[in-house]
């Protein structure tokens, strides 16, 4: 069952009177429980297309789906909507609300949707379990590592239990050791859960991670392969 | 609500030297017009209290051909019997004093100086005297016997170089349009703290009074004092004055009310403009706020914050710095009215005529004037904060995720 769909997907980045394609006709379909990275070099389109698969942002031209729910022309608010439960972020700056801890972090997508303190008690704290970080419950992101706090906004991503997970970049700003234990958690829970996981990357090492890898060049789709067994070696 | 408060709270302590300025902005505007607010009830207060006590009282009765402005001794202008007609009215359970007064226009002499004078002849019983009365700075009062003894102010005291026991001499009108002159020994020397009436008003007892002017058991008014300024309009219905006509302190004293009106419509503007400043400062605030914080509005967007509680957000650290503000401004406020009621303003001579001010303002703060100014005070952060909120709910989460750029 696909978990996103886009179909002829255009963006174009207007400043004043230049515009910039970033973007032309992408079609792609991501089935649930992918592990897939979108590689590519720098302005190849990568983070743009996450942001469409994200709901983030809005294409020129083209329609996405997500869920079967056509997104292409919703307001702010209905994205936010979307977005809420049905998708989570990882950032490659590791995004985390510097005066929240750790657990209020991983909390904020539950308070938002509405989980009782109870359920939302259980769920951090199993979450921050599944990436190592239970001690830690209560230190805010400055008093983490870099490793740490990625993990942190992995355990967020997935609290409110997303039908997809986007990560953009999520092993850049870490060291090798941190950015392999980023990974191998993100393959697990994948494994584990059956999340969707699509992140963009230019780092080989974080690639062959992946089951599915699409490559982008200039805007365009330039080849979309299926790994059958991933070779993490980092 | 209390997470969302949470955050807030927190978010100020990022930068705590500038939220407490802010909210420092606030309670110092909120303290200034809780002052300003105190010093003009106070004023008011003051002045219609000493009119009402000094001049008019809360009711007059008059012939209905009296001329106050022509101080008119002719006796078809005049009450007749007055002390009779004082004591019905004084019975009545609403009236705390009833006395008759007459007044004449004369001249005070001494030496070579001379002052023009409005001559008041007064019951020396009766409990309106008390002013004066309280007011004596030297010599004792009238009495009721005393025939060639005057009440003065201290102000003309001091112009005539005049003491208790001197003599002054006073040119006074009468009732039949010529003047009479008469030697009386001063008994006592007033001050009611409001320099251009007791410079100008000199007392003798009615008798006395009546006799030089040729008013002979008459009075120009029935002065009258009531428990409560409220029953003003049952005693008038009370009084059935047949031709006589009565007359109310809001009448009489229509230059103090609408000095009030102005006083109040002056204060708004100087309101609106303490609070823009105060303003202001709050906005500069939450706005500085926004463009820090851009990147994480971004983050709570993609996580699916819609823009109505980003917005509440923001609202919930204007309310925080808002209570905070008002906190520091009862607190500085508070201060500034206990010293201005106690100790108060000296304002000088600044008495005009038909309004009498003492030279000294005492602040009165009403607890309405300090719901509406804090309620006020908290309505202007709130609004202060619409503009940064919607600054940040209208952020794009992909430009806000990039710290607005993109």
């Amino acid at each position: 069952m696909e978990v996103v769909k886009t179909e002829n997907v255009s963006r174009i980045y207007k400043v004043g009177e230049v515009e910039t394609i970033a973007l032309r006709d992408v079609s792609l379909s991501i089935e649930n429980g992918e592990f897939t990275a979108l590689i590519g070099p720098s302005g190849s389109g990568k983070t743009t297309l996450l942001q469409l698969l994200g709901c983030l942002d809005q294409p020129t031209s083209g329609r996405v789906w997500i869920n079967g729910q056509d997104v292409s022309r919703l307001n702010r608010n209905q994205r936010a909507d979307v977005r809420r439960g049905t998708i989570g972020f990882i950032f490659q700056f590791f995004a985390l609300i510097p005066t929240l801890t750790a657990y209020e972090n991983v909390e904020m997508p539950l308070l938002l949707n509405g989980h009782a303190p109870s359920q939302r008690r259980e769920r951090v704290m199993q979450l921050l379990e599944a990436v190592g970080l239970t001690d830690r419950a209560n230190n805010r992101p400055d008093q983490l590592s870099g490793g740490q706090q990625q993990r942190v906004a992995i355990a967020r991503a997935l609290a409110p239990n997303p039908s997809l997970i986007l990560a953009d970049e999520p092993t850049a700003n870490l060291d090798t050791p941190n950015g392999k234990q980023i990974m191998e958690i993100m393959e697990r829970l994948n494994r584990e859960t059956g999340v969707t996981f699509v992140f963009a990357t230019h780092d080989p090492r974080v690639i062959q991670f992946a089951r599915r890898v699409v490559a982008l060049s200039d805007g365009l789709i330039s080849s979309d392969t299926v790994i059958e067994q991933a070779a993490p070696v980092v | 609500m209390l997470q969302l408060f949470k955050l807030a709270f927190r978010n100020l302590g990022r930068n705590r030297r500038r939220s407490f300025f802010s909210a420092l902005a606030l309670g110092m505007g909120l303290a200034i017009l809780l002052l300003m607010a105190s010093v003009l009830d106070g004023e008011m207060r003051q002045a219609m209290e000493g009119t009402i006590r000094l001049q008019s009282g809360h009711l007059q009765v008059r012939a209905s051909t009296y001329n106050e402005d022509r101080t008119s001794l002719a006796w078809e202008d005049l009450i007749e019997k007055p002390d009779e007609m004082a004591r019905k009215i004084a019975s009545l359970e609403p009236v705390a004093a009833a006395t008759p007064r007459l007044f004449a226009s004369g001249i005070a002499m001494s030496g070579d100086k001379s002052q023009g004078v409005r001559v008041i002849g007064i019951d020396p019983a009766s409990a309106a005297n008390e002013p004066y009365i309280k007011g004596l700075v030297n010599g004792e009062f009238l009495k009721s016997d005393d025939r060639d003894g005057i009440l003065i102010g201290l102000p003309l005291a001091e112009k005539f170089d005049l003491n208790v026991g001197d003599r002054l001499s006073l040119l006074i009108n009468t009732s039949d349009g010529s003047v009479d002159t008469q030697n009386f020994v001063i008994r006592g020397i007033y001050s009611t703290r409001t320099t251009p009436y007791d410079k100008s008003t000199v007392f003798l007892t009615l008798a006395k009074a009546q006799a030089i002017t040729r008013t002979e058991n008459h009075a120009s008014i029935i002065f009258i004092l009531l428990k409560d300024r409220a029953q003003t309009e049952a005693v008038v219905n009370a009084l059935q004055a047949g031709s006589l006509q009565v007359k109310t302190w809001m009448q009489m004293n229509e230059l103090v009310l609408q000095t009030e009106q102005f006083a109040d419509a002056y204060m708004i503007v100087l309101f609106l403009i303490v609070l823009a400043i105060t303003a202001t400062v709050i906005v500069n605030t939450l706005v500085m706020a926004v463009f820090e914080r851009t990147r994480e509005i971004g983050i709570l967007s993609a996580i699916g914050m819609r823009s109505s509680r980003i917005m509440a957000m923001f609202f919930a650290e204007s309310v925080l710095l808002g209570i905070g503000g008002i906190v520091i401004g009862l607190i500085l406020g508070g201060l500034m009215v206990v010293y201005a009621a106690n100790i108060g303003f000296y304002i000088g001579n600044m008495g005009v005529s038909g309004m009498l001010l003492g030279d000294r303002i005492y602040a009165h703060l009403t607890l309405g004037d300090t719901i509406t100014l804090t309620i006020t005070a908290l309505v202007v952060a709130l609004l202060a904060a619409l503009y940064p909120a919607l600054l940040a709910a209208r952020m794009e989460p992909v430009q806000a995720l990039h710290g607005g750029k993109k």
